[in-house]
């Protein structure tokens, strides 16, 4: 199924569909908010742009700058050059420790590499901490969503899993009630837990050190309960000095939730002593990127998700319809690198309407590279037979005066005599929306006619 | 045509005077669909003074290829556009996306230097007004209420108004001239400018989602009490008339330019 037709599914459902888009609506106008709020918005986002476009430039000399400064901090660094190589490094970590059960605080991209399925097959199970993700993680199913993994379930939905799952009482679908159930159960997980794997929100290459952010506090509780803390991340994290934080920083949480900062905002640099401290810094596609001129840009994402928000064919079609790890405007123009068959449709879920550039706090123009993926999967041959001889025609009749001249009036004609060949129910422009009125005469010949007046 | 005087802003206020040759680009699913769009365009730059050349044969600009990943089939339809519009000072034209289309993405491998030069004489018809005639006033009256949807690629694409998405000071080209629209009333539906779904084939690729867009598009302004939706793009309003008219709805569209015309 496409995005097309899940995205039906979607909206059958109208009632929910509705709610979706408001909520996640509500979400982009708080974040119009927060951004109104300071008057140096636009250069904060300039600046932001220009420090990921200049550390992409020079990723190689920084990795390396980070790693040495990283191992130099006593920090264990480990290179993946894909989502395997990366599952494999972790799990001989957790197997030289012994470790059955683990807690996982957010991380797009250990979802990226399936980590949590392939440490299944191995015995190993993880508990994903974050309230979203573990509420998607009971009900076996994958994200919707970068920073709010649960957006497409309402409360019934998180009561009936809870129920089943942590013993909840069927009906009771108070938040604060299942929160405190959640929590409970998770705090078990945090004290039981002996290696706790985290994401990584920037890496800065000056000091070694990461930085995490979390609302729940979860990385920092996984983290400083367990004695060995792994964190993954993309060698795009990047960011050369430390001083270059505070414009991410100030940017992150204003363009995800409209919070001016998250809650937790930690520093990592060192193991504690006596513990253990692992890096994995993972390519999987992304060098393959960085050598795009055209679609190089898209790793300057922090991951905020204000273009899953603003997006109004997100809100209306729900992340699982994009059946791609990163769903929205950004998974659309990320995705094809990994697996062009497989995401081909979703350049073309977009009405290439711009608000998702526009939100964009490090400015990718996301629009623009939806526009170029289109081409390149087309000139790559992913787009249907049909779809192509469909565009030939066109292209014929609007590249040849004649031809158009000919095909307007044949098709107005039909229009008005025979409508039901145009107004039927395989007409997917007719389902739910009448067709324009074909006036007897288009504006050319009209202008022929009148050319005097 | 060769325009030999021409009086910018009417009414006895001659600001300039211009040697000038300005022709009319009518995009293709305007002029078959909708001619009184194209007309009420041609008399509206006709009352304001200028001569417009309506030069014979065009066609598209390419664009419905183009976003639909079929860029490298456009070649002759550009070959023709550049053909027929090379050694104009102005083109206008009264669709915000195909005007962007042009601007971004016109070229030509026969001629290349006037594709060039097109892209950036090219201009929306709202832009023109406001930008290169400084339209101030107009003999124009509209006693309607009427709602205002910003196409999305005159808006973010052409910039013809503030975003609400950037923290730029407002502005509105096209709301400044219907504000030279008298008896006009004039309101923003809540969401000021999201996208109505149209997008091209997307409406039909993602029917579902694309009329799902617009119907929250019509509800707003139909919540606004409005009696008509206006817009810079003809193809937004088409597909915001298909909705409406399927479901009976009182609202009307009608092209900017139809309103500007309007005495
Ligand atoms: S592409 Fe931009 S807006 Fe979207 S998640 Fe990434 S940083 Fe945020």
């Amino acid at each position: 199924m496409n995005h097309a037709e899940k995205a039906e599914r979607f909206i059958a459902d109208k009632q929910r569909t509705a709610w979706h888009d408001e909520t996640l609506w509500f979400i982009r106008s708080k974040r119009d908010t927060a951004a109104q709020k300071l008057p140096e918005w636009e250069q904060l986002r300039n600046w932001a742009s220009d420090i990921k476009a200049h550390t992409l430039s020079r990723l190689d000399v920084y990795l390396e700058e980070f790693e040495r400064n990283a191992i130099a901090n006593g920090i264990i660094v480990h290179w993946a050059k894909d989502g395997e190589e990366h599952n494999q490094i972790i799990e001989k970590i957790l197997k030289d420790n012994q470790c059955k059960r683990l807690v996982k605080s957010k991380s797009m991209l250990t979802e990226e590499c399936h980590l949590n399925a392939h440490l299944k097959t191995v015995g190993i199970e993880v508990i994903d901490t974050d309230l979203g993700e573990r509420i998607v993680q009971l009900r076996d199913e994958p994200p919707s969503h970068i920073v709010l993994p649960a957006i497409h379930l309402k409360k019934k939905d998180v009561s009936d899993v809870f129920t089943e799952k942590l013993g909840a009482t069927p009906g009771n679908e108070d938040p604060e009630y299942l929160t405190r159930l959640a929590r409970k159960s998770l705090r078990e997980e945090f004290l039981q837990s002996e290696v706790a794997i985290t994401g990584v929100n920037f890496a800065i290459a000056e000091t070694g050190g990461i930085v995490i952010c979390t609302n729940e506090g979860n990385a920092d509780m996984g983290v400083n309960n367990a004695r060995v803390h792994i964190a993954c991340m993309g060698i795009e994290k990047l960011l050369p000095k430390k001083e270059h934080l505070g414009v991410f920083i100030r940017l992150l949480t204003r363009s995800a939730t409209g919070q001016p900062i998250t809650i937790y905002t930690s520093h990592y640099r060192k193991p504690k002593p006596g513990k253990e401290m692992h890096l994995v810094i993972v390519d999987n596609g992304r060098t393959r990127q960085l050598a795009s001129d055209d679609f190089r840009s898209s790793l300057k994402c922090i991951r905020c998700a204000a273009c899953f928000n603003t997006c109004p064919v997100y809100r209306r079609s729900g992340g699982h319809s994009y059946d791609a790890v990163v769903a929205g405007p950004i998974g659309s123009i990320l995705s094809p690198n990994y697996d062009p068959k497989k995401h081909a449709d979703l350049p073309f879920a977009s009405t290439l309407c711009g608000s998702c550039s526009n939100v964009c706090p490090v400015k990718i123009d996301i629009h623009d590279q939806l526009w170029k993926w289109r081409q390149t999967l087309t000139q790559q041959g992913y787009t249907p037979a049909s779809k192509t001889l469909m565009m030939r025609v066109m292209a014929f009749m609007l590249g040849h005066r004649g031809a158009y001249a000919i095909a307007g009036k044949i098709g107005r004609w039909t229009l008005r005599q025979f409508p039901q060949l145009i107004r039927n129910r395989w007409n997917p422009w007719y389902r739910q929306r009448e067709m324009p009125d074909a006036p007897k005469e288009s504006f050319q010949e009209w202008f022929k006619k009148h050319q005097k007046i | 045509m060769m325009v030999t005087t021409c009086s910018f802003g009417k009414f006895g206020l001659v600001k300039k005077i211009l040697q000038v040759k300005i022709a009319l680009f009518i995009p293709c699913y305007i002029d078959q669909f909708y001619p009184d769009v194209a007309k009420a365009t041609y008399f509206l730059l006709k009352k304001l003074g200028l001569s417009v050349d309506v030069p014979s044969g065009q066609t598209c600009c390419g664009q419905p290829m183009a976003n639909s990943g079929y860029n490298h089939l456009s070649a002759s339809c550009n070959k023709h556009f550049t053909g027929i519009f090379q050694g104009y000072d102005f083109i206008v034209s009264p669709s915000a996306s195909c005007v962007l289309h042009i601007r971004e993405h016109l070229s030509s491998d026969n001629y290349p230097d006037q594709a060039e030069s097109i892209r950036k004489q090219t201009f929306e018809l709202t832009e023109f007004m406001t930008d290169i005639l400084k339209v101030d006033q107009l003999n124009a009256r509209f006693p309607h209420r009427v709602g205002i949807h910003q196409g999305c690629h005159g808006l973010r694409g052409l910039h013809l108004a503030g975003m609400s998405e950037t923290m730029l000071p407002p502005f509105s080209k096209p709301e400044q001239l219907l504000h030279l629209v008298s008896g006009i009333e004039i309101c923003y539906p809540e969401r000021i400018d999201e996208c109505c779904g149209f997008g091209g084939s997307f409406c039909v690729f993602e029917e579902a989602v694309s009329v799902s867009m617009g119907e929250s598009r019509i509800s707003e302004h139909e919540k606004n009490q409005v009696e008509f939706i206006t817009s810079n793009d003809m193809s937004c309003l088409m597909h915001l008339e298909g909705i409406l008219k399927r479901k009976k709805s009182p609202v009307r569209v009608k092209h900017i330019a139809e309103i500007l015309n309007q005495e």
